[in-house]
């Protein structure tokens, strides 16, 4: 049985003539182990399908399953990355990351708690920021600190909602690889949600894409058989890298015309001349 | 070289840099920007205060000279001309009896601080050389399980002072404890929060006056066994009611307003609801909350002075009052020094807030 199911997935917002169903059929399963990435275009329902695989949504029907049960509400199981960091800001990187601590691992002694902290801040190489406040921090900085607080509670699995999306191009590359090593190291069970292909294949096993919303579905999966370690570099003269980037590119693009030609209506314009101006002037 | 520094100096002193060479204004241009915030922040407010007295002594001779010539109009049409010289004569010689009551100079208002200082002090002498006196007296009537005597004189202005500053911390911490509670029971629950809708936009706008009136009713009924004065309680409780509006709607507002992304965080983390509370909603909250509670702050000490007035609770209003029904030549400064008094305490109050926000809370708010 797959870690993570789910089955006929559909989430509406909104009720009677003002539903809108952003969500519509959506099947997946992951392994124990697994990285998936989900790719798709900004406002096609990746935050929603989030928010349902996390327990912070409730799908309309269908039903998540998470080790063979139902999920219902927020599990210290799954840890979530947000988009936005979603730091405390007026907690320190410690305060912060002890407070997922405390409740991942009631009745503790304090040097235990700060003790957990302190590994997981050290892992994301955030030691000699321990005691500065979140707005004291860079970007990348602050993002770190949310995967340290998500691994913290030693979660089953990972969820990372567009994590790297507001960073810049040098910064994202140094996470990923960051992400990828601690990933590496226990192989927790990982889902990426990204809007970056590239950032997609580096990262994953496999990689689906998301149909754009209203009723967002997924895609066609392309499965990545590049071997770990991943190199940057010599991934670009890989074949089968190539192969699979102009597919999902190619898919997307497709998609993204579908949609367009949608839109296109036929509009009627008035039948109007400008008025010449120039000779008031003369 | 020298020569051109000194030059550069003298023309940036006199405001006008642009004059000195190139040469100067690369190397000193730190030193005009210095300049420039010097101008700003002490010249300019100097010089507003200057310009204000001014404004404000003109003005009170134009109208000195108003209400002069008022009397002595009145004294030639009632009792003919010899009696408009002697009035004419009795203003010019700066006689108390027949002064022109208006409003005071500058000058006299300083003078009439100075008084109030000076009378302070011999009311405070009196009353250590009273405690000394009664010292003694005082230690065997204790040790008789009788009441000790106390001074019963005439307050000063400083004592007034503090005790309308007791006054309103009183209210304060009554309006901060019924408050911020209520704010927050409101601000978290959507029910409670239509319960009290109707009381508070109904409340909100009543005046002190009728807040007094309305403790007043209360108060003395409950206090109807005690023999003691009622004015203070009756005072500090009408202040925290007329002014704890702004600190419930604030609080309520600020914790049903928490960004959705920490409450999403607390969901994830799986916090309990206390902790969710205090370690997620009133931390996001405190920056509104404080708000509300500077608005209160200055609501009560603004009220304070109607409410004293009213209750007859010693304090700065009863002082007002009082002059204003004295009616003595000095009266009028008394009250315009009070006035400042009010002004500059309610001032040092708000900045008193602002140190205590800024040292609590996360974000830090400039002094406006």
């Amino acid at each position: 049985m797959a870690y993570l199911e789910l089955n006929n997935i559909s989430k509406t917002y909104g009720q009677g003539d003002h539903a809108t169903e952003v969500l519509s059929n959506i099947n997946l399963s992951i392994e124990e182990g697994e990285f998936v990435a989900i790719v798709g275009f900004t406002g096609s329902g990746k935050t929603t399908l989030v928010n349902l695989i996390n327990g912070l949504l409730e799908p309309t029907s269908g039903e998540v399953l998470f080790k063979g049960k139902p999920v219902s509400g927020t599990s210290h199981e799954r840890g979530v990355i947000f988009q936005n960091y979603s730091l405390l800001p007026w907690l320190t990187v410690e305060q912060n990351v002890l407070m997922a601590v405390k409740e991942a691992f009631p009745k503790r002694e304090k040097a235990v708690y700060k003790r957990k902290a302190a590994h997981y801040i050290d892992m994301v190489g955030l030691t000699p920021a321990i005691n500065k406040l979140p707005r004291e921090l860079s970007g990348g900085m602050r993002q770190r600190v949310a995967v340290a607080r998500a691994l913290s509670m030693k979660p089953d699995m990972i969820i990372m909602d567009e994590p790297l999306g507001a960073l810049d191009a040098l910064t994202r590359g140094t996470l990923q690889d960051q992400i990828l090593n601690i990933w590496g190291k226990d192989k927790r069970t990982a889902l990426l949600i990204t809007n970056d292909v590239d950032e997609g294949i580096y990262m994953a096993d496999r990689i689906i894409p998301l149909k754009p919303g209203p009723r967002a579905t997924l895609g066609p999966e392309f499965n990545i058989d590049i071997e770990r370690p991943r190199d940057k570099t010599e991934m670009n003269d890989n074949e089968s890298y190539k192969k699979t980037r102009n597919a999902i590119i190619e898919y997307l693009m497709d998609i993204g015309n579908e949609r367009k030609s949608e839109a296109t209506e036929e509009y009627e314009l008035p039948d109007l001349t400008p008025k010449d101006f120039v000779y008031q002037f003369k | 070289m020298k020569q051109s520094i000194t030059l550069g100096k003298v023309t940036k002193f006199m405001g006008l840099g642009f004059l000195s060479t190139l040469k100067d204004l690369f190397t000193g241009k730190l030193e005009k920007e210095d300049l420039k915030s010097f101008l700003r922040k002490v010249v300019v407010p100097l010089a507003s205060i200057l310009l204000f007295l001014g404004l404000w002594h003109l003005g009170a001779k134009s109208l000195y000279n108003t209400e002069a010539e008022f009397k002595i109009e009145k004294a030639l049409n009632d009792q003919g001309p010899e009696a408009a010289e002697a009035m004419r004569e009795c203003i010019a010689s700066g006689d108390i009896s027949c002064q022109p009551n208006t409003l005071p100079s500058p000058a006299k208002v300083w003078d009439s601080y100075q008084s109030l200082l000076k009378d302070h002090q011999i009311i405070s002498a009196d009353k250590a050389a009273f405690a000394e006196k009664t010292a003694a007296l005082n230690e065997k009537r204790v040790a008789e399980g009788k009441e000790p005597i106390v001074y019963t004189g005439r307050p000063s202005f400083v004592d007034q002072i503090f005790r309308s500053l007791k006054t309103v911390f009183a209210g304060f911490l009554l309006a901060l404890l019924i408050a911020v509670p209520l704010g927050i029971f409101i601000g978290l629950s959507p029910t409670l929060k239509s319960a009290f809708n109707w009381f508070i936009q109904i409340f909100k706008p009543v005046s002190p006056v009728v807040w007094y009136l309305l403790v007043f009713m209360i108060v003395k009924t409950l206090l109807i066994d005690s023999s003691e004065d009622s004015s203070f309680t009756i005072s500090f409780i009408s202040v925290g009611l007329c002014s704890m509006w702004a600190t419930l709607v604030n609080t309520a507002m600020g914790v049903s307003a928490v960004d959705k992304d920490y409450i999403n965080v607390a969901k994830v983390l799986k916090l309990g609801t206390f902790q969710k509370i205090f370690k997620v909603i009133l931390p996001s909250s405190l920056p509104l909350i404080f708000t509300g509670l500077k608005i209160t702050m200055s609501v009560g000490w603004m009220v304070l002075i109607a409410i004293e007035l009213l209750a007859q609770s010693p304090g700065l209003g009863t002082f007002v009052w009082e002059e204003f029904q004295n009616g003595a030549n000095d009266s009028n400064a008394k009250i315009i020094v009070a006035m400042f008094v009010i002004g500059i305490i309610g001032f040092l109050l708000d900045r008193l807030m602002l140190f205590v926000q800024n040292s609590v809370s996360f974000e830090k708010t400039d002094a406006i």
